[in-house]
């Protein structure tokens, strides 16, 4: 994976949405804290919005990620503010792990965003009027067919095409598959030291990036 | 785009280049670490035969799943004890230095960088943590990063960012008798909203904020997040310098710590700077603030009406709605009178030695009220051990406090401090989401530790400057 050539573009999305309703939904809903006892990510698939999933007898409650027919879906949908408060990574990788490849929404916080960027997930706005009416889409269509065209920022669903947002950065890393920074970044070593070497408080500013021999 | 701030200048020598990505490559001057976001990093590293970059610039603390009492190894609870010895494992393979609870130097790593002088002015700051953004009280440009950026510091010592607009605070005035850092940030996010701080950094200035601390300063910067900004700071004056010149890292090196000086100095945002957006609030009008609400945004004055969702915006009214019904609270109430089961003083919001002490000012004399089970959680062992020193931990303990050790403990109860059920609790930390304590059934209060304390002995939420005084024997 250290390969930059290895990175996958995604410039496309596609599949059947799930919406979940909700504005401020924090990364705490999305994973609770007592599910980030574990030293990988593996596994945490289960877990995505535990809590509004399963009562204190982990019996089911009423949340679309219960709902047969959104199990195949991979794009999520959301309303304002999507992913604020702590900053674990955990969240965006239960997602994944779930089954989800890309999510719309009004806004998201900002290291969320940072961290489905970082696993190759898009998070791509639209206003709220544009979302709510395709939540309702998917909820009248579960198997309905979503497009994501990152490259041209707009979602295609029921046969119309819609303007969508995505961040510069973020969709020229995913377009052109550089959204892996470290190999990325692990090749800039020589100004990596310079830049280093000018910071007062840096005191030794030899910097050992690159591989290990053994 | 702003000109001449912190942020610029701080941003401008740290750039190591631009990305072909479109974000910058920054230099990263101190990465600090933990136990629960670090793991899957050191193990991305592993798989890719990546090696640590700089140990010398990287620190690491255990606070989210350590227990705050009966600390023997190993552990009781297996999975906190597998994370320890994980991240024992990680930093003596590479040399990081590390601060376990046997260095009396262990606590919630926002408060253990400060106290220590490694967290410094004109600093780049990152840990997988987001109210990394404390550190930005020192006129460091400090945020919160994800398990994948960390990787990417492990490695490279950098990490990839996007600039972002500066929004100044400007806080006027002086604050009221009994009113706190703590009151002035839940009062900007309830005024800016808990997504209003989206795309920008705060620089946090005026009269109420130079004339504040370093810990209230702290406290500030920790919530920058909570409003929707990944980084808050203040510009370095010489109470920053004060702080610093008493730290480990600089009491024996006067030297240094002039020759830093002068940087730190140069990096303040200049006075002709340019800003994205200013923003202006009168500190003498601020009031304790409490919250009623299950986001940091739902912040009322204790004499204020508690809203009724209708006369809120639209995008908030749902939310509102579903909040008090959670919470149990009914617009035109206040929130004076709230039963509260837990009071909790801790987080590294506030849980450093002036938070102790203006508790305990209101705590000598008195009792915990029947009806709550109260604890005082100190920042750090350093903390920990100069309260002791002042005998605080008497006037908490004979109060019928619980008096534990560090960490970052019902913050977000990843360890044994957890609400149980529908417990509402007093807290002193910084968020109040549904389930954040513990219980997905319990309901938080945020507010500053004298109301904690207040809340504490009454057994419910009360205007701390309307609590009588205690006469005490000398």
């Amino acid at each position: 994976m250290s390969d930059p050539k290895e990175i996958p573009s995604v410039a496309h999305v596609e599949g059947s949405g799930i919406p979940v309703h909700g504005n401020d939904i924090d990364t705490d809903q999305i994973i609770p804290a007592r599910f980030m006892k574990v030293v990988t990510f593996d596994g945490l698939g289960e877990f995505a919005f535990f809590d509004q999933r399963f009562d204190d007898e982990d019996n089911e409650k009423e949340h679309p990620f219960n709902e047969e027919q959104y199990q195949d879906a991979n794009v999520l949908v959301v309303n304002a503010n999507f992913g604020c408060g702590s900053s674990r990574e955990h969240a965006p990788q239960a997602l994944v792990r779930w089954g989800i490849d890309a999510i719309i929404g009004e806004s998201f916080a900002e290291i969320f965003a940072g961290n489905c960027l970082a696993l190759g997930v898009p998070t791509a706005t639209a206003d709220s009027e544009t979302i709510e009416t395709l939540q309702s889409w998917i909820e009248d269509n579960p198997d309905g067919d979503i497009e994501i065209d990152v490259a041209a920022e707009t979602v295609t669903y029921d046969g119309r095409t819609i303007d969508v947002d995505v961040d510069e950065a973020q969709r020229k890393a995913l377009v052109d598959g550089i959204w892996d920074t470290t190999a990325l970044m692990n090749s800039n070593t020589e100004s990596i030291e310079r830049t280093a070497a000018a910071l007062p408080y840096v005191e030794n500013p030899k910097v050992q990036t690159g591989r290990s021999d053994d | 785009m702003s000109e001449r701030t912190l942020y610029d200048k701080v941003w401008e020598n740290h750039k190591v280049t631009t990305l072909p990505n479109g974000q910058d490559q920054l230099f990263v001057g101190l990465h600090l670490i933990h136990e629960v976001t670090s793991p899957q990093a050191f193990g991305m590293l592993q798989e890719r035969d990546l090696e640590v970059a700089r140990p010398d610039l990287t620190h690491a603390t255990v606070d989210h799943i350590v227990p705050t009492s009966d600390r023997d190894r190993p552990f009781e609870n297996e999975a906190a004890e597998e994370m320890m010895a994980e991240l024992e494992e990680n930093v003596r393979s590479v040399g990081i230095e590390f601060d376990d609870p046997t260095t009396g130097k262990q606590g919630i790593v926002h408060v253990i960088g400060p106290e220590q002088g490694i967290t410094q002015p004109g600093m780049t700051i990152v840990c997988g943590d987001s109210h990394t953004s404390t550190h930005g009280a020192f006129g460091a440009l400090a945020f919160g990063i994800g398990t994948s950026q960390i990787r990417d510091v492990l490695a490279t010592q950098t990490v990839a960012m996007e600039k972002k607009k500066v929004r100044k605070i400007e806080v006027t005035g002086e604050l009221g008798d009994d009113v706190t850092a703590k009151d002035v940030i839940l009062t900007i996010i309830r005024r800016l909203g808990t997504d209003g701080g989206v795309g920008y950094v705060y620089e946090y200035a005026g009269e109420a904020i130079e004339s504040l601390g370093m810990e209230g300063r702290m406290s500030i910067c920790n919530m920058s997040i909570e409003g929707g900004a990944r980084a808050g700071y203040v510009n370095p004056d010489e109470t920053t310098y004060e702080w610093l010149e008493g730290t480990d890292e600089f009491e024996d090196d006067p030297e240094r710590f002039e020759e830093l000086k002068s940087y730190w100095e140069s990096i303040g945002s200049d006075e002709d700077a340019e800003y994205d957006d200013v923003v202006t609030i009168d500190g003498s009008e601020i009031e304790p603030v409490v919250t009623w609400g299950t986001t940091p945004g739902q912040g009322i004055g204790i004499t204020e009406e508690i809203p009724d969702p209708e006369s809120l915006p639209d995008d908030k009214q749902d939310t509102a709605r579903r909040a008090q019904e959670h919470m149990r609270v009914a617009p035109g109430d206040t929130m004076e009178g709230y039963d509260i089961d837990v009071a909790f003083l801790g987080s590294c919001t506030n849980a450093r030695l002036p938070d102790l002490r203006a508790a305990a000012e209101i705590i000598r004399g008195r009792a915990v009220d029947d009806s709550v089970r109260a604890m005082v959680v100190p920042g750090s062992q350093r903390v920990k051990a100069a309260a002791e020193r002042e005998g605080l931990d008497e006037i908490f303990t004979e109060a019928g406090f619980d008096w534990r050790d560090a960490g970052c403990s019902m913050c977000l109860g990843m360890n044994d401090d957890q609400l149980v059920g529908d417990e509402a609790s007093a807290s002193s930390s910084n968020r109040n989401f549904v389930g954040r304590q513990g219980s997905k059934d319990g309901r938080t209060v945020l507010m500053s530790p004298q109301m904690v304390a207040a809340a504490a002995v009454t057994g419910e939420v009360t205007d701390v400057r309307e609590l009588p005084k205690v006469e005490v024997k000398a």
